[in-house]
């Protein structure tokens, strides 16, 4: 059995842990909002640019497209972009997406493919270079961006244009922790390159109600050539942004989970010690009446 | 006229405008254009200039630095890599 200072001293430092992880909930709660907003404020113009995509998509097939949209007809060069938090303290969502990718490698390797990883925020680096090594082509620290915006994700998007024009890739995919609610962030994968167009209407032709044939300047591979690279680095950003979001939302999460825990803690250690001093107090007095007694 | 154009401007950070507008001037890298309602599908490049939304009398100016406008027959989308409200 510990002493009582030993105890005492015991509580103390859960109750300071306890008093931190309280305070990092706070702060993630605030910086969660935040996130949130910026995630949702993003997302009308990724969906936008989806849409004009789709749309340009249909009127540019067959050998003349652009490679970032039909891709280079191989698969064997497969890049992985794995981008996942910069600090940890918040539960799995980390872990959770590099697991996600780990077994997806061995799935490509398995099937003879050579893949190449990219590794954006902290968390992902280390496990990658330990699993993988020099398949580790780059990484990318973003806890330095404390605004996440289009110039953040140019540096990672550029990356990979440049591995797509070196030829090191023919596929691209990104990896990433969907934020679907506070307590569910789903590890998702999505093809960047090539470009996967959302099928809205596949089938039909392209939306012109007002029977014109679509007008562009300058013309369509020369827009769509501009406009691919800048998707991009759209997707790129959105991902970062949910991750972020996703991110803080875990964070509380596991913060809340210590705090209460702390507590627990704290009200067991309480109740032990409050045990051990009541005993001493009745074990002095049993000593002292018995001394008295015998005189 | 035949009716109001829908019209949103949005940047990668945000919506900045979205609504029905009488008339939208923008400048295209072929040069610099207006939309009216009913306007024929066209997609063009934006260069560095700004936007200019005519509504009931009214203007509203954006200063836009790259992206592109998209017009199609539900209305005009600009997707602006960079976009600000003038004063």
């Amino acid at each position: 059995m510990a002493s009582l200072k030993e105890m005492r001293n015991r509580i103390g430092s859960v109750k300071s842990t306890q008093k931190i992880t309280k305070a990092l909930q706070m702060v993630a709660a605030a910086k969660f909002r935040r996130a949130q907003e910026a995630a949702m404020a993003a997302r009308p113009y990724a969906e936008r640019m989806g849409s004009v995509i789709a749309n340009l998509a249909k009127s540019v097939t067959g050998p003349g497209a652009p490679v970032l949209l039909a891709g280079t007809g191989k698969d064997h060069k497969q890049l992985l972009v794995v981008a996942a938090a910069d600090s940890g303290l918040a539960g799995a969502i980390s872990s959770s997406v590099v697991r996600a990718a780990r077994e997806r490698v061995y799935e490509l390797q398995a099937a003879g493919k050579d893949v190449r990883i990219i590794c954006v925020g902290r968390k992902t680096v280390a496990p990658l270079r330990r699993l993988f090594g020099d398949k580790v082509i780059a990484t990318f620290d973003m806890s330095k961006e404390k605004v996440l915006t289009l110039s953040s994700a140019k540096p990672v998007a550029d990356r990979i244009l440049e591995a797509f024009e070196n030829g090191e890739a023919d596929v691209v995919t990104l990896f990433y922790s969907r934020f679907k609610n506070v307590v569910s962030q789903v590890p998702t994968a999505r093809q960047l390159i090539p470009a996967v167009v959302i099928a809205t209407d596949s089938s039909g032709p392209a939306p012109d109600l007002k029977g014109g044939v679509y007008t562009y300047e300058p013309e369509e591979t020369a827009i769509l050539e501009a406009l691919l690279p800048q998707n991009l680095r759209v997707q790129l950003l959105s991902a970062l942004l949910e991750n972020k979001a996703g991110f803080y939302a875990s964070q509380m999460t596991a913060m809340d989970n210590a705090t209460r825990n702390a507590g627990d803690l704290i009200s067991d250690l309480t109740k032990q010690y409050n045990r051990s001093r009541q005993a001493q107090i009745t074990k002095e007095l049993i000593e002292i009446i018995s001394g008295a007694e015998a005189l | 006229m035949a009716g109001k154009l829908h019209f949103s401007l949005v940047s990668p950070q945000r919506e900045l405008f979205s609504g029905d507008v009488d008339q939208v001037d923008a400048a295209g890298t072929e040069g610099d254009f207006g939309v009216l309602a009913g306007h024929a599908p066209f997609m063009t490049a934006l260069r560095e200039g700004v936007v200019t939304v005519h509504n009931g009398g009214k203007t509203t100016v954006f200063e836009v630095k790259g992206g592109f406008a998209d017009i199609t027959a539900e209305g005009l989308t600009i997707l602006a890599e960079q976009a600000v409200e003038a004063i």
